[in-house]
C-alpha cells in the first residue's frame, strides 16, 4: 500500500504552511510550562497534580496507543522540549531568516549512535517509579531536560539533542519503523542533479535538514522527524509524504545496528520489568523501587539492568546461536543477531501497547479533575474538579491487552521468518526461525502471564 | 500446476491454522462448576500491597472481605463489580458480593495512600483463569503459524 498525501493540494499546503506546526508547538510548550509549574508547585499527591496525570497517564496513553503507532515520529515535530533551543539557534520563530546564536559545532562522531539514549533511559527507568509517583522529581526531570536540551541546541548544530541523546525520542524512532507515515524523495534521479542540496542546507523556504539526515538517503523513519523543512526547501517539489503499510522500514537492511538492537532489548526488558513492578501484586518491590538508596533499591537496579542489558540480549543471542546451527548458517551470527533483533520491534511496541492500556483506561478519570485544579490548590475552574475516580472499559482491558500481545507475537514471526529468508534458503530460513520465535512466545507468555495471570 | 497445487495446499494449511487460533480462544470448555459456597476473607492493606494480594474464587460464591488497613486509609476498588470499600488505619471494613462474573480482577487501592498509591494492586480470580489458557494456546499457535504461513513476498 502506498498513498501520496502530499498529493492531495489543500493537504500539502497545510503541511507547507509553517503556521500550524507553530502554533502547536506553542501549545504543547504551554502545556510543558504548565506541567513543570504544577510539579513544582502543586500538590505533592500525584493524583491530584496535572503534572504527573497529564504526563504520565494522558500523554504517555496519546504517545503510545495513537502517536508512535500511526504518526511515527509524529510527535517529534510538536515536542516542546527542544523548541526553545531550535527558536534561538534559528534567531526566528516562524518563518526563517533571522540572526540565530549558537555555537553550531558538529556532534561528536563518537556518540552518533543511540548508545547514550539507552543509558538515560536506562537511568531514567532505575528512578521511574519516583518520578511517576512525585510531581515535583516529574517537574525537575522536565525542567532538566528542556535545559540539557537548550545547552545543546547553542553547542550544537541543529537537533542534536532530539537524534543523540533524547531517551523518548530513541524510543519513539525504535517503534516510528513501523508506523504507517514517511516522508521520501519521490525520485531520486532528480536529487541526483540537483548539487545544491538545499534540503540539507536550506534555503529562503526552509530550514536544512534539523534531525542532520539526508532526504535522497531516507530508507527508514528513525531519523526523520516529520517537521516537513525538505518539503518547504526542496525546489523540485522531489518530497513527498505517504501512507504506506504497518512496518515498511523492517524490510530495510540499511540502518540495521547494534545500538538499535541493543535499544530494543531494553525496552523490551523495561515492559517486563515495569509491568512486574507497577501492575503485579508485590508491593515489596514497588517499595523498593520507590526508596532510592536503599539496599533493596540497588538490588532493583542491579536486576533491571542486567536483566534488559544482558540477560534479555542474552538470551536472544542463544536462540539466534540455535538458529543458525538448525539451518546450517554461515551468516556470521553479528549480523544475523542484529537483522533478527530488529524483527521483534512490533513485538516490543505492542508489549508497550498492552501496557499502557493496562493503566490508561484505569487512571483516565483522574483528568477531569485535575484540569479543573491543575495544581491541587481547590480550584474548580470548569466544575469537573469532585468528579470521582471511576476506572473505564474495565470489562474488556485484558481482552484488549490479548490481542495486542497476540497481534505483536504474530506481527514479529512474520518479520523472523522474511528476515531470515535475507540471506537464506526458505527452508533454511524457517529453521533459524524457530528458536527465535520461541524466544518471543515465552516473552509473550510472561506479558500474558504479567498482565492477565 | 505443481505451483497451483503448492499454492492451495498453504492456503488451506493457513486456514486451518486461523480456525484453530480462533477455536483456542473462544470454544466453550466443558466443566463441572464447584458449588457455591461463602467464602470469607481477611485482606490487610498497608503501603502498598494487600495481603494476601491474590485470591481465588469459585463463580457463584458468596463472598465476604474484611479490609483492614495497617497504617493509613485504604481502599479496595474491585474492577468490573464496581465494588469499593475504605477501611480507616486500624479499622476494618466490610464487602459483600456474589461473584457472579467469572474472570480476573484487579483490587484497587481507591484512597490516596501515598505515592505509590496508583500502582497498588491486588487480584481477584473467579474460577479458572481461561482466558490466561486459551491466550498462551493461542500464542503458541499463532507464533509458529505466523512462521509458516507469511512468506516472503506474499
Amino acid at each position: 500500500m502506498h498513498l501520496e498525501l502530499t498529493k492531495v493540494p489543500w493537504l500539502k499546503r497545510l503541511l507547507v504552511s509553517r503556521w500550524p506546526l507553530f502554533l502547536l508547538r506553542a501549545a504543547t510548550l504551554a502545556g510543558f510550562v504548565l506541567t513543570v509549574v504544577a510539579g513544582l508547585a502543586g500538590s505533592p499527591v500525584g493524583s491530584h497534580n496535572f503534572a504527573i496525570i497529564f504526563v504520565w497517564v494522558a500523554w504517555w496513553t496519546f504517545l503510545k496507543l495513537i502517536a508512535i503507532p500511526l504518526g511515527g515520529r509524529a510527535w517529534c515535530s510538536v515536542c516542546p522540549i527542544p523548541v526553545m533551543g531550535e527558536w534561538m539557534q534559528q534567531g526566528a520563530l516562524v518563518e526563517p531568516g533571522g540572526r540565530g546564536l549558537g555555537l553550531g559545532r558538529p556532534w561528536p562522531k563518537r556518540l552518533r549512535n543511540i548508545w547514550l539514549p539507552t543509558g538515560v533511559f536506562a537511568v531514567i527507568g532505575l528512578f521511574s517509579a519516583v518520578i511517576l509517583a512525585q510531581p515535583r522529581v516529574t517537574g525537575w526531570v522536565l525542567l532538566g531536560l528542556i535545559a540539557l536540551a537548550v545547552v545543546l541546541g547553542l553547542v550544537f548544530e541543529r537537533r542534536a539533542f532530539c537524534r543523540y541523546v533524547c531517551p523518548i525520542g530513541g524510543f519513539i524512532g525504535l517503534y516510528s519503523r513501523v508506523a504507517p507515515v514517511e516522508v521520501r524523495v519521490r525520485d531520486r534521479a532528480v536529487c541526483a542533479t540537483h548539487q545544491e542540496k538545499t534540503c540539507v542546507t536550506g534555503n529562503a523556504q526552509g530550514y536544512g535538514c534539523p534531525w542532520q539526515a539526508v532526504p535522497l538517503a531516507l530508507t527508514q523513519n528513525t531519523n526523520c522527524g516529520l517537521c516537513m523543512e525538505c518539503l518547504r526547501s526542496c525546489p523540485r517539489d522531489n518530497i513527498a509524504v505517504n501512507v504506506r503499510s504497518f512496518g515498511a522500514d523492517l524490510a530495510q537492511r540499511a540502518g540495521r545496528s547494534l545500538d538499535q538492537a541493543y535499544f530494543g532489548f531494553m525496552m523490551l526488558g523495561s515492559v517486563l520489568i515495569y509491568s512486574t513492578v507497577m501492575l503485579g501484586a508485590w508491593g515489596n518491590l514497588k517499595t523498593a523501587a520507590y526508596n532510592v538508596g536503599t539496599p533493596a533499591w540497588f538490588i532493583y537496579s542491579a536486576v533491571l539492568l542486567a536483566f534488559t542489558l544482558g540477560v534479555l540480549p542474552g538470551l536472544f543471542l542463544l536462540a539466534v546461536c540455535a538458529g543458525r546451527t538448525l539451518a546450517g548458517s554461515k551468516v556470521p551470527l553479528k549480523r544475523t543477531f542484529i537483522a533478527q533483533s530488529h524483527a521483534i520491534i512490533p513485538l516490543g511496541l505492542m508489549a508497550w501497547i498492552a501496557f499502557t492500556i493496562s493503566f490508561a483506561f484505569a487512571k483516565s478519570s483522574y483528568v477531569w479533575p485535575v484540569l479543573s485544579d491543575p495544581f491541587g490548590w481547590g480550584w474548580n475552574l470548569f466544575g469537573t474538579a469532585q468528579w470521582p475516580w471511576t476506572p473505564h472499559l474495565s470489562s474488556v482491558t485484558l481482552l484488549l491487552q490479548v490481542l495486542a500481545l497476540l497481534g505483536g507475537l504474530v506481527w514479529t514471526s512474520i518479520w523472523v521468518r522474511r528476515i531470515a529468508q535475507e540471506e537464506l534458503p526458505e527452508r533454511s530460513a524457517a529453521r533459524q526461525s524457530l528458536p527465535i520465535m520461541l524466544y518471543c512466545l515465552l516473552f509473550t507468555i510472561g506479558m500474558l502471564w504479567l498482565l492477565v495471570g | 500446476m505443481t505451483n497451483l497445487k503448492s499454492q492451495i495446499s498453504n492456503f488451506r494449511f493457513q486456514i486451518v491454522l486461523v480456525v484453530l487460533t480462533i477455536a483456542v480462544l473462544i470454544v466453550p470448555v466443558p466443566l463441572t462448576w464447584a458449588a457455591p459456597q461463602e467464602r470469607h476473607f481477611r485482606i490487610e492493606a498497608s503501603r502498598y500491597q494487600y495481603m494476601p494480594s491474590i485470591i481465588h474464587v469459585n463463580l457463584g460464591d458468596k463472598v465476604t472481605i474484611d479490609l483492614t488497613s495497617n497504617d493509613v486509609v485504604h481502599g479496595l476498588y474491585v474492577d468490573d463489580y464496581a465494588l469499593n470499600i475504605t477501611a480507616d488505619p486500624g479499622q476494618t471494613s466490610r464487602l459483600t458480593f456474589v461473584a457472579d462474573k467469572p474472570g480476573t480482577f484487579a483490587l484497587r487501592c481507591s484512597a490516596p495512600c501515598g505515592p505509590v498509591h496508583p500502582f497498588m494492586v491486588g487480584k481477584l480470580n473467579i474460577g479458572p483463569n481461561w482466558l490466561l489458557w486459551r491466550a498462551i494456546g493461542a500464542a503458541s499457535v499463532a507464533a509458529f503459524a505466523g512462521l509458516w504461513v507469511f512468506k516472503r513476498g506474499r
